[in-house]
């Protein structure tokens, strides 16, 4: 199940991510997920937000470069060895994973996922019974 | 094909003989003038002293100072009675430069232009609209006088009111229209929030562009727009205006006429002539000028001769479209550069903004040089898709410039802007 990301555009200068969440939180959308992918230049942040249509809408209003793209995100127990039981299937059916984040409320691990193959690996998700999460079930968290 | 068939073919050394006797006018008119009295006179220079165009190189510069020092009339050659018109510039930093013209360089200057559309395929069958301001600016009643002189049905609807000009296109029947380029773009929007398609409503087929510097891509998007034929045409107030260089239907450079100016192109800094081809600034001598000659006047323009011999068959030398003003040039690691060439790389890339600053400085002894550029709307949200951007931008630019700057995306918005002119150079370096 395809969940909408939010990436940004950051360059790389102080204050700038801030000024990017400021504009979110003054607008009420709730930061779901977030994390930063850096270069010496400039960095990607990625969000999962609570109206990640609004946000991006919101962005581009501000003159932030943005962009939406496709994730998907699955849940596990939050125990050793589930991480790795969850992504041996799309190896195993050759699905490479480009990026990932995580993070665990109580007990549940949940991982969004961005493969090179995103329909193909909601397919295996299904396959192998892994809890598949819908962007609904992320905003109730 | 040729409005002034002997003056358009001549052979080159009709051609220079005529200058080399045009320019001894030029010079024993400009002796009347105080200020070439001076200059002239310092060198001992008199028409006596010219006999081949080589003697040109003893004549001292005339520049833009010149004009603004001797403000409003003091350049002016003949008896002030014979003036029947003056053209000035709008003055905005410091006294504005003023050129006096006698009703023979208003006829020579109507020629001129009339000459240049001429070339490109305008008769007097043609409904010919100028949309350029009238007034002061030599671009309004430059192409009136040219395009009447010509015989062409000449509608003169000034700037503005775009709904008008359209109105006016249509109604009259319109085949050519003079606009600045990013105006010959605005035109089309209103067409088509009009609902009116160039192609079906209007008999639009040429286009002149001119007065604003303009890549090739801007006139093959002009000429995708309204199916038009689009040409470069290029002058400036100090020269009268314009109908100095114009290009023929080939569009592979711009034809200067020789017969009136004799071109040469130095470089700004050492003031000696570049080798044939290379860039440089463009400067002009007036050879058919009553009331103010000039003699190599410092355009400020930077541009090149491009060589070879056009299918045209005009023998009058044909120059690049205008790389930038020798204001704006610097150098790099002994490279001439100058903006426009950065910008015509950037703006090839949709994925990036119009905004970009240069900047070059010193680091560890070396002059760097590096380029900000603005990001339009992230495209990707993959890392290596905006890598790869910057690595292709920085190949381009390389094949341009012949060095490698630092190619650095920056976020939108983020880059200073000042009101209409942006800056785009900063030089940061200890001893320029």
């Amino acid at each position: 199940m395809n969940i909408k990301q939010l990436s940004v555009f950051l360059e790389n200068k102080s204050g700038r991510l801030n000024e990017i969440l400021d504009i979110l939180g003054k607008a009420e959308i709730r930061i779901i997920a977030a994390t930063v992918a850096d270069t010496s230049e400039y960095g990607i942040l990625r969000l999962i937000t609570s109206n990640t249509q609004a946000a991006y809408t919101l962005l581009k209003e501000n003159h932030v470069s943005a962009n939406l793209s496709d994730v998907i995100a699955v849940s596990c127990d939050s125990l050793a060895g589930t991480f790795a039981e969850q992504l041996k299937c799309f190896s195993q059916e050759n699905i490479s994973i480009e990026y990932m984040y995580c993070f665990s409320v109580k007990d549940r691990a949940f991982l969004i996922l961005r493969t090179n193959n995103n329909e193909k690996a909601c397919e295996i998700a299904e396959k192998y019974k892994l809890h598949s999460v819908s962007e609904e079930e992320l905003i109730q968290l | 094909m040729y409005f002034n068939p002997e003056i358009e073919t001549m052979s080159r050394a009709e051609l220079e003989a005529l200058q080399i006797k045009r320019l001894k006018k030029s010079i024993d008119t400009a002796l009347q003038t105080p200020f070439y009295q001076k200059t002239l006179g310092e060198k001992g220079i008199t028409s006596a002293s010219i006999n081949s165009l080589d003697d040109l190189q003893k004549i001292p510069f005339t520049t833009k100072e010149d004009l603004r020092n001797n403000y409003p009339f003091g350049l002016v050659a003949c008896d002030i009675k014979k003036v029947v018109r003056l053209h000035s510039s709008s003055g905005t930093t410091g006294n504005p430069t003023v050129i006096c013209h006698t009703q023979h360089d208003i006829d020579q200057w109507a020629n001129r232009v009339a000459r240049c559309l001429y070339m490109v395929g305008v008769r007097d069958t043609d409904v010919f609209q100028n949309s350029s301001g009238y007034g002061m600016f030599t671009g309004g009643l430059g192409f009136q006088y040219g395009a009447e002189r010509l015989g062409a049905l000449t509608v003169p609807a000034a700037a503005g009111n775009t709904l008008r000009q359209i109105k006016f296109i249509r109604d009259f029947g319109t085949t050519t229209v003079h606009a600045i380029p990013s105006y010959a773009t605005r035109l089309y929007e209103v067409m088509q929030e009009q609902g009116v398609d160039p192609r079906r409503d209007t008999k639009l087929k040429t286009l002149v562009i001119g007065a604003e510097p303009h890549t090739d891509e801007q006139r093959k998007r002009i000429e995708d727009l309204l199916g038009v034929k689009a040409y470069n045409s290029f002058g400036m107030s100090e020269m009268s205006g314009p109908g100095v260089a114009f290009e023929c239907t080939y569009q592979n450079g711009l034809h200067i006429w020789e017969d009136c100016f004799i071109v040469e192109i130095i470089n700004p800094d050492t003031l000696e002539p570049v080798p044939d081809g290379e860039i440089g600034e463009l400067v002009l001598t007036t050879l058919d000028r009553e009331a103010m000659p000039l003699l190599r006047y410092r355009s400020r323009d930077l541009t090149r001769f491009l060589p070879g011999e056009c299918p045209c068959r005009r023998t009058h030398r044909r120059l690049d479209r205008i790389k930038g003003r020798s204001d704006d040039m610097f150098i790099v690691k002994g490279v001439n550069i100058f903006p426009m060439q950065v910008e015509k790389i950037l703006m090839q890339f949709k994925e990036l903004g119009t905004n970009y600053l240069i900047t070059i400085e010193t680091k560890n002894n070396n002059d760097e040089m590096s380029v900000e550029v603005e990001l339009g709307d992230l495209f990707t949200d993959d890392f290596s898709k905006l890598q790869s951007l910057t690595r292709e931008i920085t190949r381009q630019l390389k094949d341009e410039i012949l060095l490698t700057p630092k190619v650095k995306l920056v976020d939108k918005g983020s880059l200073p802007q000042t009101e209409g002119k942006a800056v785009r150079v900063r030089d940061l370096r200890n001893n320029k």
